[in-house]
């Protein structure tokens, strides 16, 4: 039995008809057509998923389209203004943190949660905070640069 | 420095914007009109006889369009060497691992065509498993394939120089021992395919995958088709390292469904069926005796190679090569003995994966190396120094070193790492080790037999004269070669990078072997800059005799062509013409030389479109022996690093501190880039060599088959790499350029085995170097030397 779920995503109301076993993964992915969110496992265990609720990281394949009931859920096509990119976005470009790019959706909504919450961050903080979301390219180390370069202050080498 | 203009620079990855903003499409972003998803049956069990399967049940379902069953799937074996091809679509007279595909269902939603999956009756006669090599091999087996007399799907003996001789006079000599467990890609996108039949019978596979040529080439055979009507387009792929080079079931079933039901059909796999699909690194079982003279000069390598290669052959004929050739360098070894067995068990088959079947070889023999300067009272560098080779040399098993910064990478790592404070006694805790590696650059021979080309590409002036568009077959999985094949092109016509487009990943583009072997940089960079100089010479040719000038005279920089010796009048001639077509249009090109799109446009309207192509098949190489098309290439890269460890000897936790990576990849191409696979390649190293471990339970099952319980590194588990880009100049590289790609895993693994020695005085002798297995050590040591 389908049941009702308005909630807001990048800013624009939906409400839709969703089986209550539905994930927001599916409903973004699916109903929305939002693909920029990944599918890396769908049991919460990569992070390629992630997108905000309502401000905060969350694994959307761990979470029902149900439980966004009335929530405000940002994902990566929400982070640009138009064409012209966040400087998150730009400094993943710009310190090569991107290789295959399906963990980059999720690392930017996590680097931009914890810069929103520790503009002066340092690089120990950054690896734990995304230390959620798994990247099998990279090594992590230009994703953590670009992330600091977006801080208030980067500080070198704290760990 | 290099003279370069974009060769060596730091240019954003072509498709990064578009992978920032969540825009990059992977093979599951795709949906078609009326597309249906397909789902797999596979086997519960590892070994059995297939004595009934029924799918009438499936077929009746509501929403079910087609099931696929042998009786309805072409029996054509395929797989990854036509000397093996040991696969089928589906089974039919047995399975042989568990995951083995059975059936293939295709229906209007994914949740109809999982339950009809589950109405498909099977009856199985259960054989017994043979879930390891000894097993496998012990008399009276029973066989998994009839072909594999003795579950043996592959034996290699190879022999260089005077072994015996050579162990006669070796001054010290040691046999060690070291295994791995089976590891998986644990790339973050899971294989999906997505088939379409348009209604002249033409297939299309859009596919995760990383060789859209052999992936072609197999369907075409399967399924019956002439080759003009397959085609295979990858979009873009999250990341592939090996697994997704060969062929799948996944993508044959999909294309047989989208056949049968002239719809289109995705089907997806699982994260556990990432798992049980595997075609991942083998678990290896490696034996070498070793010996050096006097002054740690290495004398002979004897060395013996088992690989538990699970239930087919996929690539692990080239495997159970590379695990004993790759040795033949970088350090002189004047005789080296080969022989290796790869078994087939009950298990996922094993293939491909970064540093293909030389990672585990090389991760025993340089920690022998270090045992040897322990014995000998050398520092391991020092030992390692007396013994690299130089540009120039060929080994024993006929590699050439066509250019080699071996050296030059040891002692970089030597002096920008703590090597300095290293203490010689192993113990407290703390350690330092070092390794090197080497590694083919590009595959010699492709994988069928052929004088084939390896590689085309067709770049295409547009008509307008204002942008270039490259087209090749090759595949960018991630690691950057669009972004390479952009920067070559804008190298050799002096056009900014904006300017140009590539277009790859798709069959109908070129033929490309695909990304493995680390070959894409060496062989597409190569065709890649013979279509821009074809490109070029064609508008030099035109420019020159509207000029009245020698072609010599004729230079392309920052997108303007410089020609030294026109006449003023002629040159404004084409300006004005050019002008004239773009009446109303702003930012016209006003005063200075004229512009690249002036120049193109003029052989345009001369000539008609301009295009060049471009091509490359290596030169014929060494060795006439017995598998010596597996380990020769044009050229090698090579790379060291050190790697700083703390061991906590209460609970066997290691934590990798700090790593000095040297990579020697001829001239760097994009230097971010190159740095890039320094880093994934040290990530999948520590990661391999730590803590990722297929766990098999006794019926053969995977016990892990999850991101969770199968760990790869997350950012806090890796330490902070200095990355150290050694640019000898390769003869046989685009620019001098070689690869980087898959060298770079090489030496992390031995690099911190040796530290972990330098820390603890244990040598690990099975992987990952879990908390588990060093505690063991460790125990054992002490039992050994009480007090
Ligand atoms: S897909 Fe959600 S955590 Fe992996
Ligand atoms: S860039 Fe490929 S997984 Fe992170």
């Amino acid at each position: 039995m389908k049941r009702f779920v308005s909630l807001t995503v990048n800013g624009r109301r939906y409400e839709l008809a969703v089986a209550p076993n539905r994930t927001l993964l599916e409903l973004l992915r699916e109903d929305l057509g939002l693909t920029g969110t990944k599918h890396g496992c769908g049991e919460g265990d990569c992070g390629a998923c992630a997108v905000l609720l309502d401000g905060t990281p969350v694994n959307s394949c761990l979470v029902l389209a149900l439980e966004a009931e009335g929530r405000e859920v940002t994902t990566i096509e929400g982070v640009a203004r138009g064409s012209e990119l966040d400087p998150l976005q730009q400094a993943f470009v710009e310190h090569g943190a991107v290789q295959c790019g399906y963990c980059t959706p999720g690392m930017i909504l996590v680097g931009k949660a914890h810069l929103a919450a520790r503009p002066r961050t340092t690089a120990g903080e950054v690896r734990r905070a995304i230390s959620g979301n798994l990247c099998r390219c990279t090594g992590y180390q230009k994703i953590v640069e670009a992330i600091l370069a977006c801080g208030e202050r980067p500080e070198e080498g704290g760990r | 420095m290099s003279g370069y203009a974009f060769i060596g620079g730091r240019g954003a990855r072509l498709d990064a914007p578009e992978k920032v903003s969540g825009r990059a499409t992977y093979t599951d972003d795709l949906t078609r009109p009326g597309m249906l998803l397909g789902a797999l049956l596979q086997s519960p069990l590892a070994h059995a006889r297939i004595k009934r399967l029924d799918a009438s049940r499936a077929a009746a379902l509501p929403g079910v369009a087609a099931v696929l069953t042998w009786e309805n799937a072409p029996h054509t074996r395929f797989g990854v060497s036509p000397a093996r091809h040991d696969e089928t679509v589906l089974c039919h007279d047995k399975v042989r691992y568990i995951g083995d595909e059975l059936a293939a269902v295709a229906a209007v939603d994914r949740v109809t065509a999982l339950e009809a999956v589950s109405l498909i009756e099977v009856e199985y006669e259960p054989l017994p498993p043979l879930l390891d090599v000894e097993a496998a091999l012990a008399p009276g087996a029973p066989q998994i394939h009839e072909d594999y007399q003795g579950n043996l799907c592959a034996q290699v003996e190879q022999a260089f120089g005077d072994l015996e001789a050579a162990r006669a006079s070796a001054y010290l000599v040691r046999t060690d021992r070291l295994s791995n467990k089976m590891q998986s890609g644990a790339f973050l996108e899971p294989q999906c395919a997505l088939a379409e039949v348009d209604l002249r019978g033409r297939l299309t596979l859009t596919s995760s995958t990383q060789s859209p040529h052999y992936v072609a080439r197999t369907v075409a055979m399967v399924l019956g088709l002439p080759e003009h009507q397959v085609r295979v387009v990858m979009p873009r792929v999250g990341g592939g390292f090996g697994p997704k080079a060969a062929a799948s079931s996944l993508e044959l079933c999909t294309c047989l469904l989208a056949q049968l039901t002239g719809r289109p059909v995705k089907t997806l796999f699982t994260r556990e069926q990432v798992f049980l699909h595997a075609r991942a690194r083998h678990q290896f079982f490696h034996t070498m005796t070793t010996g050096v003279d006097r002054e740690g000069r290495l004398l002979f390598l004897d060395h013996e190679a088992i690989l538990d290669g699970g239930a087919y052959a996929s690539f692990g004929i080239a495997t159970a090569y590379y695990a004993g050739s790759l040795l033949g360098a970088p350090y002189r070894l004047p005789a080296m003995r080969f022989r290796s067995r790869r078994v087939v068990t009950n298990k996922p088959a094993c293939g491909a994966q970064r540093g293909h079947g030389g990672v585990i070889a090389r991760a025993l023999f340089e920690t022998q190396l270090d045992r040897f300067a322990e014995e000998l009272g050398l520092d391991p560098i020092e030992l390692r120094l007396r013994n690299v080779m130089e540009e120039g040399e060929r080994s024993c098993n006929d590699l050439a070193m066509s250019s080699l910064g071996m050296r030059e990478c040891l002692e970089a790592v030597r002096d920008r790492s703590s090597w300095k404070l290293r203490k010689a006694r192993p113990g407290g805790g703390r350690g330092v080790g070092a390794a090197c590696g080497f590694f083919v650059s590009g595959a010699g021979y492709p994988i069928y037999r052929s004088r084939t080309f390896h590689c085309t590409v067709v770049t295409r002036v547009d008509e307008s004269g204002s942008g270039v568009e490259v087209q090749s077959g090759a595949a960018e999985i991630g690691q950057g070669c669009d972004t390479m094949l952009a920067t070559i092109t804008a190298e050799v016509l002096g056009l900014p990078l904006d300017r140009i487009r590539v277009r790859s990943g798709d069959t109908d583009l070129g033929l490309d072997l695909g990304a493995y072997s680390s070959r894409t940089t060496l062989m597409t960079g190569h065709a890649a800059r013979e279509a821009a100089e074809a490109v070029r010479e064609a508008i030099v040719a035109v420019l020159a005799a509207a000029l009245g000038v020698a072609p010599g005279a004729i230079a392309f920089r920052d997108g303007r062509v410089l020609v030294e010796g026109a006449e003023a009048a002629a040159l404004e001639a084409i300006r004005t013409e050019y002008r004239r077509e773009h009446r109303g249009w702003s930012g016209l090109p006003e005063g200075g030389p004229l512009t690249f799109a002036e120049a193109a446009r003029l052989a345009f309207l001369e000539r008609g479109t301009i295009v060049g192509t471009g091509k490359y098949r290596p030169p014929p190489l060494g060795g006439s022996f017995k598998g010596a098309a597996v380990g020769t290439s044009p050229a090698y890269g090579c790379s060291a690093q050190i790697a700083e460890v703390a061991v906590d000897l209460e609970t066997g936790q290691v934590k990798v501190e700090r790593v000095t990576a040297a990579h020697d990849c001829g001239q760097a191409i994009n230097r971010t880039q190159v740095e890039g696979q320094m880093h994934g390649c040290v990530s999948m190293g520590l990661g391999e060599a730590l803590m990722e471990e297929v766990v098999f339970d006794g019926q053969g099952r995977v016990a892990n088959p999850s991101l969770a319980d199968y760990r790869i590194p997350t950012a806090l588990d890796m330490p902070e790499i200095e990355t150290i880009i050694v640019e000898s100049h390769e003869p046989n590289g685009p620019f001098g350029a070689k690869e980087v790609g898959e060298g770079g895993i090489m030496p992390t693994i031995p690099a911190v085995l040796n530290a972990i020695y330098n820390a603890t005085g244990v040598m690990i002798e099975e992987l990952p170097a879990s908390p588990e297995r060093i505690l063991a050590a460790l125990r054992a040591r002490r039992a050994r030397e009480p007090g």
